[in-house]
């Protein structure tokens, strides 16, 4: 018999890739909120401490940071949708793969409308 | 190509090398796998409105200061809705990353170790978040100075 077992939801192929990129983004989501609620909390510090740190944000390096998170929660999101339908929608495991590449076409989609808003607010004068 | 065949996801019995505990932890790993979806599910929205409004709508970005986050605590809505956020997206994020803790750290006291690092941020980071929500205040007066903004008396 063969070591990798053909027609495995999470080993090899799509199904483990999608995976590795699910935990991943997760990850850094999760980093992304720490950081992000400590530096929301400067609004009961004083007005002038959180303009200060939200105006030191306001520039085109930050900007791409801010497109790379939202491509990264986007990609989480659908693709957490898919997990979901995967687990508890009968015909979910037999269209894995197909939904992996709508995952993939929606991402595409919401990023490239996302994109041309965002970066005409950042680069826009 | 034959249609491949999914086996069953391992239930019950975990082979030893992959036990993290000795001891049966009832339904508490099931709930937690469930509670995963059911968030999940509930962010997209949570998550999806909230960056709507805060990079896409109005100046996106550009608009975000001070005056922009007490335009929008002062409805009670947007408060319960980001009260919402934190807690769930903190929960659904800790319990992802209790799970690849879990996966990696193979020794006993590593795993103690950075799991206590993690709960600790965790609860840090909820109460923090849910006292500024609630303790917010848009006029503040500070070291007897009066901010000054259209929405606040004037001094
Ligand atoms: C770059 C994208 C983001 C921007 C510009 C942004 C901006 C803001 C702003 C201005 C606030 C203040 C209150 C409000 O506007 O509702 C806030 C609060 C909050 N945001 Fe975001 N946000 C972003 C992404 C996210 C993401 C991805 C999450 C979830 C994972 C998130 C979760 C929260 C939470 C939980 C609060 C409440 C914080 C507290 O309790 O003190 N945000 N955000
Ligand atoms: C936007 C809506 C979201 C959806 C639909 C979603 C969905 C999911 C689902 C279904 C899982 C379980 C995957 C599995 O059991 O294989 C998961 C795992 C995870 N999520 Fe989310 N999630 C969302 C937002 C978030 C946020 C805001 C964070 C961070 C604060 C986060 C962090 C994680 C982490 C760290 C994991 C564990 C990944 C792993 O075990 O490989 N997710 N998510």
């Amino acid at each position: 018999m063969s070591k990798t077992p053909a027609g495995t939801l999470y080993r090899g192929r799509e199904g483990m890739w999608s995976w590795v990129a699910h935990r991943i983004t997760g990850v850094v989501i999760f980093f992304f909120l720490l950081v992000h609620v400590l530096d929301t909390s400067l609004v009961r510090v004083s007005p002038e401490a959180y303009d200060a740190v939200i105006g030191s944000y306001k520039n085109p390096i930050m900007g791409l940071g801010e497109l790379g998170l939202v491509g990264a929660i986007v990609f989480h999101a659908f693709n957490g949708l898919r997990v979901i339908l995967i687990d508890f929608w009968k015909k979910g495991p037999k269209y894995q793969r197909q939904m992996l590449w709508g995952v993939v076409g929606l991402w595409l989609v919401t990023m490239i409308a996302f994109s041309i808003r965002h970066l005409a607010v950042v680069f826009g004068g | 190509m034959a249609v491949p065949t999914i086996d069953a996801p391992r239930s019950g019995r975990v082979s030893p090398q992959y036990k993290r505990t000795g001891t049966s932890k009832g339904n508490f790993e099931m709930l937690a796998w469930l509670f995963m979806r059911v968030s999940g599910i509930v962010l997209v929205v949570l998550i999806f409105v909230h960056l709507w409004l805060n990079l896409i709508d109005g100046d996106g970005i550009k608009g975000i200061d001070f005056g922009f986050v007490a335009g929008k605590w002062a409805d009670p809505v947007w408060q319960i809705w980001d009260l919402v956020m934190l807690w769930l997206a903190m929960l659904h994020g800790t319990n992802g990353v209790r799970t690849i803790i879990n996966d990696y750290a193979e020794k006993d006291s590593t795993r103690f170790w950075l799991k206590s690092v993690l709960y600790s941020a965790t609860v840090v980071i909820i109460v923090l978040g849910t006292l500024v929500i609630f303790t917010f205040d848009p006029c503040p007066v500070i070291d007897g100075v009066a901010h000054v903004a259209d929405y606040c008396p004037a001094p």
